[in-house]
């Protein structure tokens, strides 16, 4: 889905290994300079800098551009004034933040609940077949994007499928619809973040709460939930990040006008449509990295948000 | 553990470095189609021609290079074509790059029209044969006043219908003329219910515009005319013959199939060839697919005339062209071969191994597929224009191509108005367009 757990372990596994490195015989006083540890992260480094950073940064550069008599010259905000502010583009770009935000809400709302649920009943000690059941969960993860809609399309299709209904052609159903098909993707990257942790749980704690006299319902509320509620906000900000940052599924879908009258519109589509031109429409690199780097400031407003205001919460409540 | 570790880094060092160094010539470069220079021994010249049209790759290389081949036997052509969707980007970054080939198949206007002012395409107004082509075919590749020509037109397609003769066989039905005979025909097969009597979706949204609006609408504008007159201010999109258009198209709805809105082309193409509908508003580029996946006959027939009304207009759209690479390193060679492209023998060769894609000179052709001989044919009763939405007014924010995709498909799905869609249409041309701003 995204590069954020990757990195959350990564980082901590290097703080778990330093210490176990560290007390060598004898070194202790002057700490040698760990040239291989220098020489392992260059690759990686390097790649991710030109590929990730430098672009990125390219990009926010970019974005402060504008072509004037076909130079591009700097022009400071104005095309982020310009982006919210005319009435076209801003009419356009809100539609997409808009549309953005509830497919977003779609997978919190229905993708997450429903993670935590088919975890919590795959953790259950008495479940049989429980690896059969993961694992059919799980596979829709693995398969490409651009299968899952084609298979989707066929099967709600008035032509071909089951449902009687244009779904995917009516503006009113056209973005939840295609959220759906997303959480019937995904939902397997939830359910195995929250499986992991419930099945951690020391069983103390729930004899404990067995002996109390506590009902699985209560146990679960009571005893389980807090203990994943850091796992619950991982889950909610790697959704955000990845909703956030769409693309694939309704481009594959409903193209890059994002039919039917940008019902289905999200940044991602405005983001390829203003940057690539599209049809008879010239792209403008410019314009283009003024979407890209609204989305950055998005995401980044939303990642923020999660550390200050929920983990910090979160880690004093712990301790 | 660490210590060996550290005495390991230099050693993944070097090696990174060594392999870094290693072998970077590429064993490509050594093969015969490579280009290159283009030049050889015995004084053969190669060029390499970029086109978009990947699908047409057999049909160059064994039937229209070889003729161009017999007749100059020091010039070879080579046919390297990029996918559709990824030409326009591959040929920027080519031609900035300089690896380009000599020749260069031109999308119709502004696309084209950059590249020539860019100084990557050669004007070609002094070309021998030119004057094969008239006006309407010579737009797509001319600068706006029509003084400089930078590509020869290779093939247009045309709009129509295509329709299931097994079925109106069936239901006793001939093709109509008029629109009150269209409609009556429709009710009929509707009536009937054994097929769909108009097969198309909106769910991609260039159906609706392409072979919806722009089909029947040079009926209602006049054709060139009326193209000519929104270009030049004289005439509005929302004036009444635009808004006409819209109300008639808005009048298929009813007789599509159900769940429209989220039919998409493809599903459009296989319901028709599966025999399930009537008739397909289509363009000529079907017939070749239609032909190999169709097991019935099918007829054509052009748009219907809207009531009281005797001359007709067909969109003949200009589609290819081809052009010279202003940086080849082979001039007059390109020349003899895009000489040749306006020939009598290219135009009956191109015209019969893809059929449905039609040379815009004034030669004969004799096209032998009758279905591909029906669209031509209406080129000798009825005026032909090109989609109103490709010259110029596409050049703004929206454009013109993007705001009639979704119209038209709004205006089909029912929840924008005919007149609606023409006004939407006029605000946005006024928007940024000055002519129309008066």
């Amino acid at each position: 889905m995204t590069s954020a757990p990757p990195e959350g372990i990564g980082i901590d596994a290097t703080a778990a290994s330093t210490p176990a490195v560290a007390p060598m015989p004898a070194a202790r006083p002057r700490r040698r300079f760990r040239t291989h540890l220098v020489v392992f992260i260059a690759p990686a480094a390097a790649i991710y800098t030109i590929f990730m950073v430098y672009p990125l940064l390219d990009s926010l550069r970019l974005s402060l551009y504008a072509p004037v008599d076909g130079v591009q010259t700097f022009v400071g905000l104005d095309n982020f004034v310009h982006l919210v502010s005319d009435d076209l583009l801003s009419d356009a770009f809100w539609n997409a933040v808009w549309n953005n935000l509830v497919f977003f809400a779609v997978h919190f709302f229905v993708q997450n609940p429903i993670g935590l649920l088919l975890a919590a009943l795959l953790a259950a000690p008495t479940l049989r077949g429980r690896s059969a059941y993961r694992t059919l969960l799980f596979i829709p993860t693995t398969l490409s994007v651009v299968i899952v809609g084609f298979i989707w399309q066929l099967i709600i299709s008035p032509v071909w499928g089951f449902v009687e209904t244009p779904l995917l052609g009516q503006s009113s159903t056209a973005l939840v619809t295609l959220a759906l098909m997303s959480v019937w993707q995904y939902i397997g990257i939830p359910m195995i973040l929250f499986y992991a942790v419930l099945i951690s749980i020391p069983d103390e704690l729930i004899e404990a709460a067995t002996v109390d006299g506590a009902g699985a319902w209560s146990t679960f509320w009571r005893v389980k939930f807090p203990l994943i509620l850091p796992t619950v906000g991982i889950v909610s900000v790697i959704t955000y990040v990845a909703n956030m940052n769409a693309f694939d599924l309704i481009y594959t879908v409903k193209g890059a006008l994002a039919g039917p009258d940008f019902a289905s519109d999200i940044m991602g589509t405005l983001f390829f449509r203003t940057f690539f031109g599209f049809q008879l429409q010239q792209g403008s690199s410019t314009m283009g990295a003024t979407v890209a780097t609204m989305m950055f400031l998005l995401i980044l407003a939303g990642v923020l948000a999660y550390f200050y205001g929920w983990q910090r919460r979160i880690q004093s409540y712990q301790l | 553990m660490s210590n060996r570790l550290g005495r390991l880094a230099p050693a993944v060092c070097a090696a990174l470095v060594l392999a870094a160094c290693g072998e970077s010539s590429d064993p490509r470069e050594n093969t015969d189609a490579g280009g290159g220079d283009g030049g050889s021994d015995d004084g053969q010249v190669t060029l390499v021609m970029e086109s978009w049209r990947n699908d047409d790759l057999a049909i160059w290389e064994d039937v229209i290079l070889p003729a161009f081949h017999e007749q100059h036997p020091n010039i070879r052509v080579t046919f390297q074509p990029t996918a559709p969707d990824e030409y326009d980007a591959a040929l920027d970054a080519k031609l900035s790059g300089g690896t380009a080939g000599d020749l260069i198949t031109c999308r119709p206007f502004d696309v084209s029209l950059r590249l020539f002012e860019e100084g990557h395409l050669t004007s070609l107004a002094d070309l021998e044969g030119m004057d094969a082509f008239g006006d309407v075919a010579r737009a797509a590749w001319s600068t706006d006043d029509g003084s400089e020509s930078f590509c020869v037109p290779m093939a247009s397609v045309i709009h129509g219908f295509l329709y299931n003769t097994a079925a109106f066989d069936e239901l006793g039905l001939t093709p109509p003329e008029t629109e009150e005979q269209f409609h009556e025909l429709l009710d009929t097969i509707a009536a009937d219910g054994t097929y769909a009597p108009l097969v198309m979706g909106t769910a991609d949204q260039w159906e609706a515009a392409t072979m919806g609006l722009q089909n029947i609408g040079p009926n209602y504008w006049n054709g060139e005319e009326g193209r000519q007159a929104l270009i030049d201010g004289a005439e509005r999109f929302d004036d009444e013959q635009y808004v006409a258009a819209f109300t008639e198209l808005a009048s298929w709805a009813e007789f599509l199939p159900s769940g429209y809105e989220s039919m998409t082309y493809p599903d459009a193409q296989n319901m028709f060839t599966l025999g399930r509908g009537a008739i397909f508003p289509a363009g000529s580029w079907e017939i070749a697919l239609f032909n190999e996946q169709a097991d019935f006959e099918m007829g054509a027939f052009g748009p219907p005339l809207p009531e009281g009304q005797d001359a007709c207009y067909i969109s003949d759209h200009t589609d290819i062209g081809i052009g010279m690479n202003a940086a080849t390193e082979h001039p007059d060679e390109v020349r003899t071969f895009l000489e040749w492209t306006t020939s009598a023998e290219f135009a009956d060769l191109y015209a019969n191994e893809l059929p449905g894609f039609f040379p815009m000179s004034d030669h004969d052709v004799e096209v032998d597929d009758p279905l591909a001989q029906e669209f031509l044919s209406w080129r000798e009763d009825c005026e032909s224009t090109i989609r109103n939405s490709y010259q110029i007014l596409s050049r703004g924010e929206p454009n013109l191509e993007n705001q009639l995709w979704d119209l038209s498909a709004q205006v089909l799905n029912g929840t924008v108005q005919p007149a609606d869609a023409a006004a939407q249409a006029q605000a946005g041309l006024e928007r940024w367009y000055e002519p129309q701003q008066r």
